[in-house]
């Protein structure tokens, strides 16, 4: 067993009406950002685990996403970087 | 009849509920905890509002998997009736009992006010105490009750008539679809398909006394009472 550092985005479903994300959006082209398009607002998790190696981490962790991390309805998820500790 | 509330941890609907059971309704009342694997011979469950899990991860997702779930929606499953209110609705969606979910108010503001809601559909086990097409004042209080479904999910609960209430009442046309909180098609209510579970963000346990300022919840439960005792 070896311990890895699995992050998670998870950001809304493309298409969905993101409220958070046009507000932030707004608030930066306000500050002068002229040139930002769309902006999505999402979380970002980090898991530490114990785990065989480093697919078994990443499958691992796309479990956790579709049974409790993301709600699919909603949201979109990506393993953003697998790292061993 | 026996009713059965759900209490998890961040509940604050609970008390509401078994008031509006035992004093309105006049029927047994009982807790739930959510820790246990009991409903206490419950004809009826209710998952009330409230913040369980202070909403962590998203509204209703750890809920769902506290160990009284398992036997709640081996209730559900039998056809018995699950009365999912706010945070219950919020939860029923997130266990797959109810097709959907329940996001951000577009607003990005907590709404606690109330609302004026349309009964579509009278024939539902939840609903049989309304005429179609009435009028109801019922508040709403969350932050996150913006109903939202893909289109062939949408077209489907509208097509079954599962779409028990509708935000109305915008400024300026009382009977237009009006959402106080972004709800596609202005949902506030739905059935499942087997009709047996309701989901609602507005409270109707906190509309059953005109001292409240409406007593139009009522009929939710009278409705239920009405079919499960019959």
């Amino acid at each position: 067993m070896s311990r890895f550092r699995v992050a998670v985005h998870i950001v809304p479903r493309r298409g969905l009406l993101d409220p958070q994300g046009k507000a932030v959006t707004d608030a930066l082209r306000t500050l002068g950002f002229g040139g930002v398009q769309d902006v999505h607002v999402g979380r970002h998790v980090v898991v530490e685990m114990d785990a065989s190696d480093r697919s078994v981490a990443e499958r691992t962790t796309r479990d956790m996403c579709e049974r409790l991390l993301a709600n699919p309805v909603i949201e979109d998820y990506e393993i953003a970087s697998v790292s061993a500790l | 009849m026996r009713f059965g509330i759900v209490t998890f941890p961040g509940s604050n609907c609970d008390y509401d509920t078994y008031r509006a059971v035992a004093d309105v309704l006049g029927e047994e009342a009982v807790y739930l905890w959510h820790k246990d694997h009991d409903l206490q011979g419950s004809d009826v469950v209710i998952l009330p509002g409230g913040f369980s899990y202070g909403d962590y991860l998203r509204a209703g997702a750890i809920a769902r998997f506290s160990p009284i779930m398992r036997e709640v929606v081996a209730h559900a499953d039998r056809g018995a009736p699950l009365l999912a209110i706010c945070n219950g609705f919020q939860i029923a969606c997130e266990a797959g009992l109810l097709p959907g979910a329940l996001l951000r108010n577009d607003s990005l503001k907590f709404v606690c006010e109330p609302v004026r809601l349309r009964v579509e559909n009278a024939e539902t086990l939840f609903s049989s105490q309304y005429d179609v097409g009435q009028l109801l004042t019922i508040p709403i209080a969350h932050g996150d009750g913006r109903y939202t479904a893909d289109e062939d999910t949408l077209s489907r609960i509208e097509g079954e008539g599962r779409v028990v209430f509708r935000y109305v009442g915008g400024p300026g046309d009382a009977d237009a679809w009006w959402s106080p909180n972004g709800s596609m098609h202005a949902i506030a209510g739905i059935v499942s398909g087997a009709g047996n579970v309701l989901g609602m963000m507005p409270h109707p346990e906190r509309a059953v006394d005109e001292l409240l300022g409406s007593a139009d919840g009522v009929g939710i439960f009278e409705s239920i009472l009405a079919r499960v005792a019959a």
